[in-house]
């Protein structure tokens, strides 16, 4: 079941959306995110969809994948959509006990689940199409500014994206473990709330000790590597623009141009 | 001098309390010395435990010794300045073929480490196509590692250490954790890379088939290095390698038993051709003549007779 | 009649691009007190078949009885069934938890809910099966060498008293010695407690030697199944499937090539010594 996040997995095909700067991506996920907030009426989120779809074509990754992504926001897009649609003000149209729908809380619910799916489609097309180490390199290269007041950014970049390169080990190693003490009669899902984080012991203690050994063994393997931080260190892929992304800038100030528009028909 | 020499290395791992007072020495090490010719094939053997690890880990510089010194193309490993020299010339390949992979894309891997050491960019391109194609992974250049068999992992690695240009690689036990076709595997890129790119290997294992086409054999125990010599030589030493937790294939063993029942046969046989001729030749002795009891414990008699 | 495997098939991803099957109508009967050994390469479907054995994973079609009754029927007890078929999984020394090694190898048998006394019982019986001195009882686990720690790991399984003992490459990692030393420790408890073993190794000297049948698993099917001498009979048919025999096995083919009048059945090193020595004896 854990095995079916797909958020930070990148996609391999070759398309344009792959090609593209992972600075540009970042960017225009981020432009994305604000239009999802800036837009408030069927017109701005149908101009969203339409953005999102030529861009789901263009990256050439299946839409199931991108579904796929959504069932880890499941939980969360559930609890706000309640609550927008029992907490807000305004004309009622039934009432179960105290709580009370309004055509205000159904639109404000049917916007809230829209921008959230969206979000998450949009930042699963970024992942999606770029290698986690690509991103890493677009948030280095974006951030480096703050090097001058002595962010460690190139060490971030680099725990990020060993942390992307080991969520698929240790999901791998959680479900051995988990099967393991199962075959010596560990119990993982009847109880109350404490037998269940007790229960957890078995578990978490040999996923952390994995852990643990397989950063101390990356660290030596790294260090034999002449691994020693960003310092006189050359890019095998430098980030260069090309006009594809210059395109791509084009584009995100017509989109919002467009967004912003919607705002007044 | 050769490329690799150690000189009454002594290694001890320390383990102190919380006030920093030693508690526990553990002595890995105890004065070895050894001299690593260029471009040889040696492979190291040894049970768990008897300090081949914390070898291949001097040569590297990942440990520098407690007392002794290493050199490595000349140079002292114990020299802070020259250690990410060192580490360029002597590349290092490990056990657990996951927790040594950096990149999540194949190439992206091999290109690390001539990242690091500030290798312009058109040339990081040249040497991951080169020891990609010297791995025979170019197929796999774009793939995830983690979609790789364990054997294709191991290449990838064997791959990002020669992207360097090392002189020399050292392999602690890179099929450990391998089935036997991913341990074919990474046992020919090593010969082909030692045989056609001239790379001075050491390799650790316990798999004693794997050991037979070294030029050298190093068995060592307790720190030391108590045996040392051509895998004929060692493997001729049957009684002593079992003396060291330590096996022989079975056609050596074969041929060992054969002998210690009275058959001809010569010592330090390796492979199944050698097993065959020599079998064959004893076979034909033996219609010439030259009879003699064959029993299982011949030799075992034959011994007590001699005592 | 212990085990009966019958058109089991497990399907990965059903329904999806990834679809991929891992078992495809897999049959067997495993008797009381065999030795099995279960041999595939890697990918071949045995790992996701001995997780199916202890109803660790729900097949997608086909089924299993254990003395008998369908494990996966309703009400059956999968938890009863896991202390009677113990699944030892490869690298074992990685689940350990507790602080010292007799509580660690206590886990089994307390979650069983056998009473505290019994439990330290079978816990001391278990270490000392696998030879664990009872100076390392109450040291921590995570001290011990890595052969030991597998034993430690190994007696936890034991200790649920199981009927039936599957282990999943058991000597993974370990030194020539440490490798002798814990099959034979597996071969002493199939023989003094006629418990069934079922092993997986990619060592086939290791199954001549110890194993009384062979399973040979190829692409999710079962290729062969027949005891160890029958089984290395296809040497050439097991090296298309990524698999070999023993290389006493190819000794003996090629001697007889060259005319030598020996047993072609041959798999073990003392068999092929007597052969020889007789073979030389009668020149």
């Amino acid at each position: 079941m854990i095995r079916e996040i797909t958020i930070g997995q990148y996609y391999p095909v070759d398309s344009v959306l792959h090609r593209m700067d992972p600075r540009t991506k970042l960017f225009g996920t981020m432009v994305y995110i604000v239009s999802l907030f800036l837009a408030d009426n069927v017109w701005g989120y149908a101009v969203a969809a339409l953005l999102l779809a030529v861009v789901i074509r263009l990256s050439r990754v299946p839409v199931s994948f991108m579904v796929r992504g959504l069932k880890a926001i499941l939980f969360l897009l559930l609890i706000s959509v309640s609550f927008n649609l029992f907490l807000t003000d305004g004309e009622e149209i039934f009432r179960v006990g105290f709580l009370r729908v309004t055509w205000e809380g159904v639109r404000m619910a049917a916007f809230m689940a829209v921008r959230l799916i969206f979000l998450v489609m949009g930042s699963s097309v970024m992942t999606l199409t770029t290698t986690p180490n690509q991103l890493t390199d677009g948030l280095e290269k974006s951030l480096g500014f703050l090097k001058k007041v002595r962010v460690p950014v190139h060490e971030m970049a680099m725990i990020m994206s060993i942390a992307l390169r080991f969520i698929p080990i240790l999901v791998e190693e959680t479900d051995k473990i988990m099967k393991a003490q199962m075959a010596r009669g560990a119990d993982f899902e009847s109880g109350g709330l404490i037998q269940k984080a007790k229960s957890m012991v078995p578990l978490l203690v040999p996923l952390f000790i994995s852990a643990f050994r397989r950063a101390t063994d990356l660290a030596m393997a790294m260090e034999a590597r002449c691994y020693h931080g960003g310092e006189g260190r050359t890019k095998m892929k430098p980030l260069r623009y090309a006009r594809r992304d210059y395109t791509a800038y084009a584009v995100y100030a017509v989109y919002l141009g467009v967004i912003v528009l919607t705002k007044f028909v | 001098m050769g490329i690799i020499k150690a000189s009454r290395l002594v290694f001890d791992y320390i383990r102190r309390d919380e006030e920093e007072n030693i508690e526990e020495v553990d002595r890995a090490i105890d004065g070895l010395d050894v001299d690593v010719e260029k471009g040889s094939f040696v492979a190291i053997l040894g049970h768990n435990g008897s300090g081949k690890s914390t070898l291949a880990k001097h040569i590297n510089a990942i440990l520098v010794p407690t007392e002794g010194t290493v050199w490595v193309s000349d140079m002292d490993t114990a020299d802070d300045s020259k250690v990410w020299e060192i580490r360029r010339k002597a590349g290092m390949v490990f056990q657990n073929p996951d927790n040594q992979i950096i990149g999540n894309v194949v190439e992206e891997d091999v290109g690390f480490g001539p990242e690091n050491i500030g290798v312009p960019t058109d040339d990081i391109w040249k040497r991951v196509d080169e020891s990609l194609e010297a791995v025979g992974m170019t197929a796999y250049r774009y793939k995830s590692p983690n979609k790789l068999s364990g054997g294709q992992k191991q290449r990838v690695a064997i791959a990002g250490v020669m992207a360097m240009r090392p002189e020399c690689i050292v392999l602690d036990e890179p099929t450990a954790m391998l089935d036997p076709n991913g341990r074919k595997e990474v046992i020919r890129t090593v010969r082909e890379l030692n045989r056609k790119e001239g790379i001075t290997v050491l390799m650790i294992t316990h798999y004693m088939e794997e050991v037979i086409h070294a030029d050298r054999v190093i068995v060592m125990d307790e720190g030391k290095i108590v045996m040392d010599g051509t895998p004929r030589e060692i493997f001729s030493r049957v009684d002593e390698l079992k003396g060291y937790r330590l096996d022989v294939p079975q056609v050596t063993e074969l041929a060992y038993e054969l002998r210690r029942g009275g058959a001809d046969m010569p010592e330090g046989i390796l492979s199944l051709d050698a097993f065959v001729e020599s079998f064959m030749a004893a076979l034909s002795g033996r219609r010439a003549g030259d009879r003699g009891v064959l029993t299982p414990d011949a030799g075992d008699r034959n011994a007590a007779a001699e005592e | 009649m212990a085990i009966r495997v019958e058109d089991l098939t497990f399907i990965y991803n059903e329904g999806t691009a990834l679809e991929q099957r891992a078992l495809d109508g897999v049959s067997f009967e495993i008797p009381d007190g065999q030795f099995v050994g279960l041999i595939g390469h890697t990918g071949s479907g045995k790992s996701t078949l001995i997780q199916h054995l202890n109803g660790l994973v729900k097949p997608t079609g086909g089924k299993i009885y254990y003395n008998g009754e369908d494990i996966y029927s309703e009400g059956y007890s999968l938890r009863q069934l896991r202390s009677k078929v113990g699944l030892v999984f490869q690298y074992p020394e990685h689940q350990l938890f507790e602080v010292d090694v007799i509580s660690d190898v206590c886990y089994g048998p307390r979650n069983l809910g056998l009473p505290e006394d019994e439990v330290r019982q079978r816990a001391e019986d278990a270490l000392r099966l696998v030879g664990m001195k009872e100076k390392y009882w109450e040291q921590s686990p995570f001290e011990l060498s890595g052969g030991q720690k597998r034993r430690v790991a190994i007696a936890g399984v034991l200790a649920m008293n199981p009927e039936v003992l599957i282990l999943d490459e058991p000597t993974a990692g370990l030194d020539p010695k440490g490798r002798d030393e814990i099959l034979d420790q597996v071969e002493k408890l199939h023989n003094a407690r006629g418990m069934t073993i079922i092993l997986v190794s990619h060592s086939m000297e290791d199954m001549a030697r110890y194993a009384e049948r062979l399973l040979v698993m190829n692409h999710g099917k079962k290729a062969f199944d027949g005891t160890p001498r029958e089984i290395f009979r296809h040497y050439k048919e097991l090296e298309q499937m990524g698999l070999a025999a023993p290389q006493v096995t190819y000794v003996v083919h090629a001697l007889r090539e060259r005319g030598v009048d020996i047993d072609e059945d041959i798999t073990t090193v003392e068999e092929a010594r007597d052969a020889l020595l007789e073979v030389l004896q009668r020149a």
